[in-house]
């Protein structure tokens, strides 16, 4: 995968540079002799890039989703706010989803290896990334990640990336789909005030249900805000605690796991 | 958001150019930003001075063209402006709006020398 790595760039960049230095030199002649510009300067001149920004990472994305591909491995980046409950989302999925099909979970946090240790606890492989300074995961570190967690052909991969309802949206990490999870806590205008997130994503859980009870949360408009930001997306309302409404997100897992080819028991 | 991530992104781009291209310093910037891609212009503008220090693109000028958002509404079966995710059709008011313009951000092009 990292035949194209920019992690030893900035070696061989130096590198050519010193190297090329006295090539330049002749080049820049004949190329002003050719066009017969003012001979001596350097002028300014435009150079036409059209490069997308994130043309790297999408790059990087690409190279993942064919890895994806080429093993039958369900990728899935699970993105919400910090404490909507996506690692108690992981392990109660995991514990139901276990015995059916080989899972492996990529945890992406600021710092600490906590998350990783809690999956762990579950019996599938995990591997936490620090981002450090970072506010999301990249697609190059995924794919790095993807390098030493060696996922099983046939099998189902959750990264869960890092709690931030803004930066994760635009990083496309070669997965098959984003699934944004909500919590009722939060309040329900969260779509509309993080719409990149909700327009990114094409599952939402809405998670904690089992508080509604003791909330003003309103599900209904909640649901109308997300539809209104992403008419595409599909809601699922649930408890990771309580177990409600968890057979309907396996449901769907299962569904991608068919529409992917991907076998399970 | 993540507006010093997209500048290193910038400034690997400008680096891998100066080789192909064979220039040695880039003067001015040009980025297609458009209204939907959630960047934020003066938080990109303070990043791209923070990263581009030391570099082949130090000091050099950030030129932001605002691309306009546009979404292909649904029911009315055609193009019509948004400035946000969230906005209704302006012409029929459904949320049945696809985006097909506005979210990019591109390097459109440099003034090197």
């Amino acid at each position: 995968m990292c035949g194209i790595c920019g992690c030893g760039e900035s070696h061989s960049h130096s590198h050519d540079h010193d190297h090329e230095h006295p090539h330049d030199h002749s080049h820049d002649h004949e190329h002003a002799a050719a066009h017969a510009h003012a001979p001596g300067l350097s002028p300014k001149r435009m150079v036409q890039i059209e490069q997308d920004i994130l043309a790297k990472n999408n790059h990087y994305a690409a190279e993942n989703r064919h890895y994806f591909g080429e093993r039958g491995i369900l990728a899935l980046n699970l993105v919400s706010s910090p404490g909507s409950g996506k690692t108690t989302l992981l392990t109660e999925t995991i514990a139901r989803l276990k015995e059916d099909i080989a899972i492996t979970v990529i945890e992406g946090d600021q710092q600490t290896a906590r998350d990783a240790e809690r999956i762990r606890a579950t019996g599938v492989p995990a591997l936490q990334i620090n981002t450090g300074k970072g506010c999301h995961l990249d697609a190059h570190r995924v794919g790095h990640a993807l390098e030493s967690l060696q996922p099983k052909h046939q099998s189902l991969l959750f990264i869960e990336n890092v709690g931030n309802l803004v930066c994760p949206s635009a990083f496309d990490l070669g997965e098959a789909h984003k699934v944004v999870i909500l919590s009722v806590t939060e309040g329900e205008d969260k779509p509309v005030k993080y719409p990149d997130m909700f327009h990114a994503a094409d599952l939402m859980i809405l998670n904690k249900t089992d508080l509604l009870p003791y909330l003003d949360f309103d599900s209904g408009q909640c649901i109308q805000y997300a539809k209104q930001v992403n008419p595409r997306i599909k809601i699922l309302p649930l408890s990771a605690k309580t177990g409600e409404g968890m057979d309907s997100w396996l449901r769907w897992l299962k569904a991608e796991l068919e529409l992917q080819g991907i076998v399970y028991a | 958001m993540h507006e010093l991530s997209l500048c290193e992104s910038i400034l690997q781009v400008l680096e891998q150019q100066a080789e192909a291209q064979q220039y040695r310093k880039v003067k001015t910037v040009w980025l297609e930003i458009g209204v939907l891609a959630g960047v934020e212009v003066e938080a990109l503008r303070f990043s791209f001075d923070v990263v581009t220090q030391g570099s082949l693109a130090e000091q050099a000028k950030l030129e932001i063209i605002d691309m306009p958002g546009q979404a292909w509404c649904l029911p009315c079966g055609r193009n019509v402006a948004v400035q946000q995710l969230y906005d209704l059709c302006p012409h029929c008011g459904s949320h049945q709006l696809q985006v097909n313009s506005g979210d990019q951000m591109r390097i459109k092009e440099l003034e090197v020398e």
